[in-house]
């Protein structure tokens, strides 16, 4: 984080609290404020936390870290949009995602690949966002929530998501439906799970509703949504969009 | 999480001498090192990003099948020539981590990834052998359900004691299929037989494997296959999916009539590596494909497990484990 962006950042947030309206009109606008600073104390947190002496870890006392931030410079193209970066190599493509480039709809959930919050697309393959660094994503076609529908036509798993409630609160929901773009792709190409071996189905294994909660199970739903999430993935299965 | 120095290697020789410098370390897919690096237990200096350099193919050449250390394990489990002659190894790969995590997890970095043990993962404990040479082992009178019951290090050893198990399913997979790692360093190439790979804690539990560190792993290489008609990979774990194993079982058999010819058979979730049990499969060789025959190799491969606290169900659940295995094995349910 430059000084510069922090001072951006400054601006964006006094800008922000300029606009709420003193008497919020429409929900819509609330939110939009809510967002907006939502993203701007992501940018100070941020900056603060660069601005932090390192922490000693030498807790084993065999510790060969470097102790100086290492930036790196680098293009990324999300949603077919390139935008060049300098970035800690630190910064998980997740946090590149939604601190320097804005696109919040991937989330963090467990920040350790356990739950799938952070689900997008590197080459049409499903990946956790948490776990890749952004450095290794420069020259891959990146894919988030927010690249799937096409201007206001929902891509058709959005819409089945829609269509049979795939979701209560929703912060798994950018995940899933990632997930589950790739899942159909999966299985356009014949891929396999355990389950197929379980069944026996290992030639060309159908889209059951025990595949899908297996193709699934690395998204995580706690408001225990799966029901309609498998719902919605089955739906979809049958019109996939080519 | 510590600042390191990132670097793309294109080349297995740039690979090797860039990982010279102190501190560096190999990146595959990350799905292990980033997370361990999260929870600063892994500090590298430089990561050596080894994903493209080249290999990421398989290739059959006669009877054997080579894989890539860059393939990753979805693609791994997937390819033709593994589903039809290495099922074993793909149900073994389907069985771990999720659809994401095998799409970014790499061969190689399969074979390098380290315990789950909370302990070594969780550097509020100070005590842990893996992680801290000599700190002692936390797991040993701790919550030790998910832990060793084979070939660990306890008793009176405190400063060396380590119950941690090996994570991988596609590394019990590749012990009962006999495959080799080639592996590529300043010293020239060399070949590690898979069982002679992962390492038993010894005196050293920091150490996983037999792999130098300057040294980076080319390919994994599958010799004829034997097991295609008859194998299972059992996992038994306490969620069905996305979960590590308490005990899974590796079985394949080469079954002529009813008579066993030779069979492999590998444990994970059990040992501080892959557990293969040469007597039990050659306890096999010769006898009829039978519940009894299965309960003599699994008396055989779970022999000497010593129970901690709150494990000694696995070394039953490992017996039970085998002959279910090898029992759907013999059935060729995958045919």
């Amino acid at each position: 984080m430059s000084p510069a962006s922090c001072t951006d950042s400054l601006l964006d947030l006094e800008e922000s609290l300029n606009e709420t309206p003193d008497h919020p009109s429409t929900p819509a606008e609330i939110e939009l404020s809510r967002r907006t600073f939502i993203k701007t104390t992501g940018f100070l947190t941020a900056a603060v936390a660069t601005g932090l002496p390192h922490l000693a870890d030498a807790q084993d006392g065999q510790t060969l870290a470097i102790t100086t931030p290492q930036m790196a410079q680098l293009t990324l193209k999300v949603n077919g949009t390139s935008k060049a970066l300098t970035l800690d190599t630190r910064t998980s493509l997740l946090d590149a995602l939604r601190e320097h480039l804005q696109l919040t709809g991937s989330k963090k959930g467990c920040d350790h690949g356990q739950c799938g919050a952070c689900t997008i697309l590197v080459d049409g393959r499903r990946i956790n966002s948490c776990l890749t660094l952004a450095v290794t994503a420069e020259g891959a076609e990146i894919t988030t929530i927010e690249g799937l529908a096409k201007g206001d036509e929902l891509h058709p798993v959005q819409a089945s998501f829609l269509e049979h409630d795939g979701f209560q609160c929703g912060y798994c929901t950018p995940g899933q439906i990632c997930s589950a773009v790739a899942l159909l792709q999966e299985h356009k190409h014949n891929t396999l799970s355990t389950v197929s071996f379980e069944t026996g189905s290992t030639a060309h294994p159908e889209l059951t509703d025990n595949e899908i909660r297996e193709r699934m199970s690395g998204n995580i739903c706690r408001c225990g949504a799966y029901p309609n999430i498998v719902a919605a993935v089955r739906h979809a299965a049958k019109g996939v969009r080519a | 999480m510590n600042p390191f120095q990132y670097q793309r290697a294109t080349s297995p020789d740039e690979a090797v001498h860039a990982v010279s410098v102190r501190g560096a370390k190999f990146l595959g897919g990350g799905t292990n090192l980033v997370d361990l690096m999260k929870y600063n237990v892994e500090h590298p200096s430089t990561l050596i990003d080894v994903t493209h350099v080249g290999f990421d193919q398989i290739a059959t050449t006669g009877t054997t099948t080579i894989v890539g250390a860059g393939v990753r394990n979805s693609d791994l489990a997937n390819h033709e020539a593994i589903r039809t002659n290495y099922p074993l190894l793909s149900q073994a790969l389907l069985s771990g981590a999720s659809p994401q995590l095998r799409n970014m997890a790499t061969t190689g970095g399969n074979l390098m990834q380290r315990t789950r043990c909370y302990y070594f993962m969780d550097t509020a404990f100070p005590a842990c052998n893996k992680r801290t040479p000599g700190s002692g082992c936390a797991a040993i009178k701790g919550f030790n359900r998910i832990h060793a019951i084979l070939g660990a290090r306890g008793g009176s050893e405190g400063h060396t004691e380590c119950i941690a198990t090996n994570p991988s399913d596609m590394s019990v997979a590749l012990a009962a299929l006999n495959a080799t790692i080639h592996v590529t360093g300043p010293k020239g190439k060399r070949i590690i037989p898979i069982t002679d790979f992962h390492r038993l804690p010894g005196d050293t539990p920091n150490i996983d494997t037999n792999l130098k560190s300057d040294e980076l792993i080319t390919a994994v290489e599958l010799p004829a296959p034997k097991f295609a008609k008859h194998s299972y990979y059992l996992k038994v774990r306490d969620r069905q999916s996305y979960a590590f194993a308490l005990v899974s079982v590796a079985a394949g058999l080469e079954i002529n009539g009813n008579t066993i010819r030779s069979a492999g058979l590998a444990l994970g979730g059990v040992a501080h590596k892959p557990w293969h049990s040469s007597d039990a499969e050659k306890s096999l060789i010769g006898a009829t494909a039978s519940s009894d025959a299965f309960r003599r190799a699994a008396d055989l491969a779970v022999a000497g497990a010593v129970p901690r606290e709150h494990n000694a169900f696995k070394i039953e659940l490992a017996k039970q484990s085998i002959v279910r295995a090898f029992t759907l094995a013999a059935q060729g349910v995958q045919a």
